[in-house]
């Protein structure tokens, strides 16, 4: 059974212009101790899912499943044991900490919400989980403007990390921060992973982070997913148009001053075309797909792709 | 010789307490792209600013020289840096959002830049600025030319900017993160549009990023600072694959991307410790604190940039332990 399952989910928003469909049918899972990665550029609705596991989005349609038990559909209360297995790391390591608070009033909060131990108890256990993402103990008397954005990732994560849970969701954990800050906090996130035992649910923007982190990949487009594969499956065999514009679109220096490989800008997800979502920026798009979205169909054991056409992509040896 | 575009020599800025550029020197040719790389905190931004003679309030160009096109832009007054700012000598942010102005169509934008350094009447200037839009690849520029920003994607404000940047012809395009607020697949676009305006205007560019796989696929030259400093030089081929100096050394180790097929299942990414917050105050190489080679030469003052074999610049003492202590001495 996987820890997390997530079956056809829907979060759409009413607008003046028409419903957004933020997700628009989503199913994947995250199995104990896998780091699933979350791939997609601005719009295409990753956080949006990401906060809608968690019940931090409205659930328009759909499950999500956790440990086996149907989530989606709890209210707040009967969430609440659920939530406590079930944590998040944002982006921003300086929009998610209240500055009016001490580091150790910031990380004993979950303790106290969810009733865990006695106040010297919470005390003992904030100065463990500081020492176990490496910042020094006395930090638990200072505040979050005294920290720099690599340390303050590492508060956000000993944050998420304090109620001891199982499922950790990280929105871009890395994206704000320095080159030689980045691999200090990616590689505290493979040790914790180990030490925690977690699973992952890893979204960014950042394909090289991504393949890193991941053991498996999901490949997101306005809405949905369009493309899921083992992380190396993915790399040596892109099968969706869209996956191997994302693959060719990170600057490589061994293509000096190639042509950029994809037109078009990204339609925002208030204008979601007919068809495939994909196809007016898609190299290979015919008549069908202008009408027809295709459905998610399966390559390889493991490796599953939504393109009508995915048969005619050239395989990476037949690359120049 | 021809006499390069830019050359800047012995650049430092200063805040009242601070000097976030010490001892720059490099120079831009016609039709060159630089690309000068760093993480937060290197001065790679404050450059640019002192370059256009916009550094904020408190801060100074309190030695050094920048020659352009052969006049030191340091001894400008503001109105004769005004006369070249946007026109010989022009900018482009990261931010294209907040660069626009919200309540000012994007033709008006351009307008206002041609008529300002050209004389132009309005009509010509708005048939200019079809042009200008046409150029970045702006589709139906016609149209377009009288929506607001707030229309517009954030990949086509970066192509208003650049429109109005390159609409006077400038010489020399500082490109400060260009391409950093943009989506994977958008950033390509932006980078192949100015690398072609580069091409087809015989411009100069300098591109102020901290991608180093950008700088290696668009750039014909490469400087890598560190806490103000330069501290690597050298065409893009020998910076990403025989850098010599230990913090460009550590920055490719440390990038995923460059870890090629590695999974975190492999082992862990090879990390820089510390940060970089750890130069302040430090008396010697800036990179030492964090510098797995440091030896005790490194204490003695900042390394001066020394060629480590034609066209490859490094600053470290450990590197050339003889030529360190002849520049210290």
């Amino acid at each position: 059974m996987p820890l997390l399952e997530v079956t056809e989910l829907e979060t759409h928003y009413p607008t003046s212009r028409g419903l957004l469909k933020a997700v628009d049918g989503v199913s994947f899972t995250v199995s104990a101790g896998e780091s699933v990665g979350l791939v997609g550029e601005s719009g295409c609705g990753k956080s949006t899912l990401g906060k809608a596991i968690l019940g931090l989005a409205p659930v328009t349609d759909g499950v999500v499943r956790f440990d086996g038990e149907e989530v989606s559909r709890l209210g707040s209360g009967a969430r609440k044991p659920f939530r406590r297995r079930m944590q998040m790391i944002f982006q921003d390591p300086f929009g998610s900490l209240n500055p009016r608070h001490s580091i150790g009033e910031i990380l004993s909060a979950p303790l106290a919400v969810h009733g865990v131990g006695k106040a010297g108890d919470r005390k003992d256990r904030v100065a463990r989980i500081l020492a176990q993402v490496g910042l020094p103990a006395e930090s638990i008397h200072r505040y979050p403007h005294e920290f720099s954005g690599g340390q303050r990732q590492r508060i956000g994560i000993a944050r998420a990390l304090i109620l001891d849970p199982d499922l950790v969701i990280c929105d871009e954990p890395v994206s704000a921060l320095d080159l030689s800050i980045q691999a200090q906090i990616i590689n505290l996130l493979v040790s914790l992973k180990g030490e925690f035992g977690l699973s992952f649910l890893f979204i960014s923007h950042d394909l090289s982070v991504v393949r890193y982190f991941s053991d498996r990949v999901l490949v997101m487009y306005l809405g949905v997913i369009v493309e899921s594969a083992m992380a190396s499956q993915l790399w040596s065999r892109p099968l969706h148009p869209y996956t191997r514009a994302l693959i060719a679109a990170v600057p490589d220096p061994a293509r000096r001053r190639q042509v950029a490989p994809l037109d078009g800008d990204l339609p925002g997800p208030q204008d979601v075309p007919a068809g495939c979502r994909f196809h007016p920026r898609c190299p290979l798009s015919s008549d069908r797909c202008r009408v027809e979205a295709p459905l998610p169909r399966t390559w390889a054991p493991g490796h599953d792709v939504a393109c009508h056409h995915a048969d005619e992509v050239p395989r990476a040896s037949d690359q120049p | 010789m021809t006499v390069p575009l830019l050359e800047v020599h012995d650049l430092t800025i200063a805040f009242p307490a601070a000097w976030p550029v010490r001892n720059l020197s490099f120079s831009v040719a016609g039709g060159e792209t630089v690309a000068i790389v760093g993480e937060s905190g290197s001065g790679k931004s404050l450059t640019a600013l002192a370059l256009m003679r916009l550094l904020p309030g408190a801060a100074r160009i309190s030695s050094g020289r920048i020659d352009f096109v052969g006049q030191d832009l340091v001894t400008f007054s503001e109105p004769a840096m005004r006369k070249v700012r946007g026109a010989r000598l022009a900018m482009i942010f990261q931010e294209p959002m907040t660069s626009l102005n919200p309540v000012l169509t994007i033709g008006a934008q351009i307008v206002d830049v041609l008529r300002l350094h050209e004389n132009l009447s309005r009509r010509a200037a708005r048939a200019r600025a079809i042009e200008l839009l046409d150029l970045v690849r702006v589709a139906d520029p016609h149209r377009r030319i009288d929506d607001y920003p707030h229309r517009l994607s954030g990949g086509m404000r970066q192509r208003v900017m650049i429109a109005i940047a390159v609409a006077c012809g400038p010489r020399l395009l500082i490109a400060d993160e260009p391409t950093t607020a943009l989506d994977v697949t958008i950033q390509a676009q932006v980078l192949d549009l100015l690398d072609g305006l580069r091409r087809d205007l015989g411009m100069g560019l300098l591109l102020i990023t901290h991608d180093l796989s950008v700088v290696g696929q668009w750039a014909d030259r490469v400087i890598v600072m560190y806490a103000g400093c330069k501290v690597e030089e050298g065409v893009p081929d020998v910076i990403l694959h025989r850098p010599r100096h230990p913090y460009t050394e550590g920055l490719l180790a440390a990038s995923p991307r460059t870890a090629e097929g590695s999974s975190y299942r492999d082992g862990l990414l090879r990390e820089i410790r510390g940060s970089i917050a750890s130069a302040l105050g430090e008396q010697g190489c800036p990179f030492r604190p964090r510098c797995p080679k440091a030896a005790p030469a490194c204490t003695l003052a900042p390394p001066p940039a020394v060629v480590v074999q034609p066209g490859h610049l490094a600053a470290c003492p450990v590197l050339n332990p003889r030529q360190a202590r002849d520049a210290v001495a």
